[in-house]
């Protein structure tokens, strides 16, 4: 019998649960390496300029300290010699060549490292590191900048797009223009980011890194010290959230790295919550203006959107800010322009649901404004302009059941109890508003490789490069694999988060179950074949697909007595094990053949204080179409907390920079506000649940960026409802509503 | 045995108060060579380690640390108990959070040396060997955490806020937990786990 949980579709705890409710889960920052030696980081204090002096006589006296790095004294890196960081491996390389010159590119870039056998001593010492610079002007501010935007070079997707005529939205009966701010937020997952360096000999190294991407990791590092990529071995077990900040190599990676090589001893370094404002990325500042226009039955017949994103002045950043604007509803004239605007600050990196997000935030609050303009129903108008086909491409949609996410979430919010008259219900002495918003982003599947080995005790491993920074990742391979092979998920490990494994796709794009379940689910299929070929009795010439896998065993569904476990095969055979290593990937032309895309829709109640203006979310409700959901717990958990993600970049999260001086004034917990328990009202998750049929063979489609696409819209909107006010720069703070 | 033991803490505890009764002094006392941090920390040297009696998950230790050695830091890179987590270093995020004579404190704000004489609990020691507590059960059948980084410090709060009377309905839960971020965005999961426990009515 197949326990159901751990099938395809079920509700099966975490395989790691174990180990992360008792502390055994081990984390970067966690391994036992003998010798080990701390690093800590010192800032620079200017924001641009050079460094004109660099005093770390005391720091390197000060006691246990085994070497202060700074540009003076670091070993060479062969790409910084070439002066291609950020080539390495198609831009996730470091891009700023931290310890190389003297020039600062941002306020906080680190000009040195002090190496020391303490943590305490390290951190003491670092504080005695005294630097002259020469200082040049800089700019910080995007609002003053944004004449100085330019088209990316490096993203041609992202260059101007004109469908049918250009700014038609202007000449539409009903229209509006309105511009909408994002501003600065950072990832701030739980774990700090860091790396712990370790030469095994002068031209082979180890690290235990916070990655999105094992092998992404180890390519970087190879091409950044023209090692073999042999001589890089990544570890990356278990990673404490990242939602995207770890899909790069940082400089202070790079840096450490030297620092190991100097002192010739392992070297750990774990950034502080201080530094993971100012050295490893954030979401873009994003001004954007919408000009939309419609008929006035709510036939939308133009839209222009444009967006300009926050940059640093040393390599490009690009997102998807303008996309969904292209697809995602039936608009017959459409432009976008995306400018990047270079400033004295960190690169951004993507976060969780990178572009779409921001852009949504603009594209579904605009809609919710034409939707009041024309006096119809949000929901209506959407439905009015739903797209049958991508109007983008002009190609059938893999799978869109948006409509049918619509009703199941405005049945459970209770919709039919809105007015579509703003400020017209109260309750327990609050405004009460309600507001939706849709979300989507690209049904993605990269190449990956899976290997399967059955043992000659009846268990399953299965090993693929893979990430899994949270999502269950582990726990929906196992399903997959229990599901195709009929082994009981107790059987069945999965190992992976380590380079020397088969090639796993980076954990972006919400790709991985879509890559790495495929592969798995491939291989499992390969090994039953085998499997089949070698049971030497009746079945074997049976065609693969019509048996019964159950238990262990292969069966055939006529005469089950015509049965031979797994094990009973390798047996038979003197086969210790059966292995399978096997690569899957999207068929090309199916790609060409279907616009894929995931989609999210949210709903929100929430209450408004009248004379604080203070808002509060009462209900949430987060639904998505994202075609089979592999386990329903862990995929709602995942909506979960892309739901709790956007309540804080709607209402608290705002990273902000003291333009005189370039530097963030409160990059801490306690002034930069990420949502606690209290913020947190009922989240429902609701699921379309209908398989896909063209996307991977689970039917599946990526769930972890529509988490967060639209939350932030949908209550700004639910603001409106229920105040009468539009705010259009983010966050939703008290100030801008009384 | 045992009280030779004993003396020697004794001995080390008095040469310590000595040592920063001296040291304390040197601080205190006006002067340029004092505030030169270089020269303060080469005084500190010979004063660094002071010795602890702790005893952490029903294991007694003696030990030696430095006075600015927080509880966290002692516990993940002395002790290798790892299982508390670094999530900011300020008191901020709750992920350090243990038990000190059953009250849950953030560790990283904590001086080792201020926790002399006391009972310390991690989440490596709420469960006996293979049976989990049930707060760490009941984590796992609600789904109470994704990448997991935040869970120990919400177990260990979860727990306190229980044996507080902090427990009774969810708004008070969500009140209560509000000093462990979980930046995944378990919340909800974290609320529903602790209610279960509660209402179970075990002893936490
Ligand atoms: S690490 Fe102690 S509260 Fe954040
Ligand atoms: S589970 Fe990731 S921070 Fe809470």
């Amino acid at each position: 019998m197949k326990n159901k949980d751990e099938m395809i579709g079920g509700r099966m705890s975490r395989v790691d649960a174990v180990l992360k409710v008792t502390g055994q889960a081990t984390y970067f920052a966690e391994y036992e390496v003998p010798n080990l030696t701390y690093g800590v980081l010192v800032p620079s204090t200017i924001t641009k300029g050079r460094i004109k002096n660099l005093d770390t006589k005391k720091a390197e006296s000060a006691p246990g300290v085994l070497a202060v790095i700074t540009h003076l004294n670091a070993p060479k890196v062969p790409a910084y010699e070439a002066q291609e960081p950020s080539k390495t491996s198609s831009g996730r390389g470091p891009g700023m060549m931290a310890f190389h010159t003297d020039e600062i590119h941002f306020n906080g870039q680190p000009i040195a490292m002090v190496v020391a056998d303490t943590f305490e001593r390290a951190t003491f010492a670092a504080s005695l590191v005294k630097a002259d610079y020469q200082e040049e002007k800089h700019q910080t501010e995007l609002k003053a900048n944004l004449a100085q935007g330019k088209v990316p070079k490096t993203n041609k997707s992202l260059q101007d797009y004109q469908r049918g005529e250009k700014d038609a939205y202007k000449n539409a009966p009903v229209k509006l223009e309105e511009e909408y701010v994002l501003p600065t937020e950072v990832h701030n997952p739980m774990e700090l980011h860091g790396i712990l360096a370790h030469w095994e000999a002068a031209d082979k190294i180890t690290v235990y890194a916070k990655t999105q991407g094992v092998k992404m990791t180890q390519q970087v590092i190879a091409d950044t010290f023209k090692l073999p990529k042999e001589n890089v071995q990544v570890h990356s077990q278990f990673v404490g959230g990242a939602f995207g900040m770890s899909l790069r190599v940082w400089p202070h990676e790079i840096a450490t790295i030297l620092a190991a090589k100097k002192v010739n001893r392992p070297v750990k370094l774990v950034i502080t919550r201080n530094e993971m404002f100012t050295i490893a990325g954030y979401r873009p500042h994003t001004h954007q203006k919408v000009g939309i226009g419609a008929t006035k039955d709510g036939k939308i017949v133009g839209i222009s959107h444009w967006a300009h994103v926050q940059n640093s002045n040393y390599e490009e950043f690009t997102e998807a800010t303008v996309a969904m604007t292209k697809f995602m509803y039936r608009i017959p004239n459409v432009n976008t322009t995306y400018r990047i605007v270079p400033l004295d600050i960190c690169s951004p990196v993507p976060m969780r649901g990178p572009g779409e997000a921001t852009g949504a935030f603009a594209l579904e609050s605009a809609m919710d404004e034409l939707s009041y303009a024309l006096n119809v129903d949000p929901i209506e108008l959407r439905l009015m302009n739903y797209p049958e086909k991508d109007p983008e491409r002009d190609l059938p949609w893999s799978s869109n059941h948006v409509r049918d996410a619509y009703k199941m979430g405005a049945d459970k919010i209770g919709w039919a109890n809105r007015s579509n008259k703003p400020k017209s219900k109260m309750e327990d002495g609050m405004w009460v508003g309600y507001g939706m918003a849709t979300g989507t982003f690209g049904a993605h599947r990269r190449p990956a490789t899976a290997r399967a080995c059955l043992n000659a005790d009846g268990t399953l491993l299965i090993q693929s490069a893979a990430s899994d920074i949270g999502p269950g990742t582990g726990t929906a391979v196992v399903q997959i694999a229990a599901e195709v092979m009929g082994i009981p998920a107790s059987k069945i490990r999965f190992e992976l988060g380590e380079s020397k494994l088969p090639d796993a796709p980076i954990q972006g794009g919400s790709a991985t179950v879509a890559s790495v379940g495929s592969a798995v689910h491939d291989a499992c299929l390969e090994l039953r074949q085998k499997l089949v070929e070698l049971s030497g009795n009746a079945l074997k010439n049976a065609k693969a697909e019509t048996l019964v896998y159950e238990d262990g065993k292969i069966s055939s569904p006529k005469d089950r007595s015509a049965s031979i476990t797994y094990t009973e095969v390798l047996k038979r055979n003197s086969l210790p094990k059966l292995e399978v290593t096997k690569e899957s990937k999207l068929d090309e032309d199916q790609q060409k053949k279907f616009a894929m895309y995931s989609f999210s829709v949210h709903f929100v109640k929430v209450h408004v204080h009248p004379t604080t203006g203070v808002v509060k979310v009462k209900h949430a409700v987060a639904l998505a179409d994202a075609g089979t959901i592999v386990n329903h717990k862990t995929a709602s958990s995942q909506m979960m907390g892309g739901a709790v993600g956007g309540i804080g970049m709607a209402l608290t999260e705002e990273a902000i920079i003291d333009h005189r001086f370039g530097r963030y004034v409160n990059n801490n917990f306690a002034d930069y506000h990420v949502p606690v328990n209290a913020d947190i009202p009922d989240v429902d998750v609701l699921f379309v649940d209908k398989k896909d049929p063209y996307t991977n063979p689970m039917g599946s489609k990526g769930l972890g960026e529509i988490a967060i696409i639209g939350m932030a819209p949908a209550i700004a909107n639910a603001v409106y409802n229920a105040t009468g006010k539009r705010v259009r720069e983010l966050p939703i703070t008290p100030d801008k509503l009384i | 045995m045992k009280t030779s033991k004993k003396k020697v803490e004794n001995e080390a505890r008095r040469d310590f108060l000595k040592q920063s009764s001296v040291l304390s002094a040197l601080v205190l006392s006006p002067g340029k060579a004092v505030k030169d941090p270089e020269w303060e920390e080469k005084v500190a040297a010979p004063f660094e380690k002071v010795s602890l009696k702790l005893e952490i998950n029903g294991i007694k230790h003696n030990l030696t640390v430095e006075p600015r050695t927080t509880l966290l830091d002692l516990l993940r890179e002395q002790l290798h108990l790892t299982g508390t987590k670094k999530g900011c270093d300020f008191g901020q995020c709750g992920a350090c959070t243990v038990h000190s004579d059953g009250q849950r404190i953030n560790s990283c704000l904590t001086l080792a040396v201020t926790e002399d004489g006391k009972k310390i609990t991690t989440i490596e020691g709420i469960s006996k060997g293979d049976d989990l507590h049930p707060m760490q059960e009941a984590f796992i059948k609600h789904d109470g955490f994704q990448c997991g980084y935040c869970t120990p410090g919400q177990i260990m709060s979860g727990i306190a806020c229980i044996r507080e009377g902090h427990a009774d309905t969810e708004d008070e839960i969500r009140e209560y937990m509000s000093g462990n971020i979980c930046r995944c965005g378990a919340y909800p999961n974290i609320v529903d786990a602790i209610m279960e426990v509660k209402k179970g009515g075990q002893t936490v």
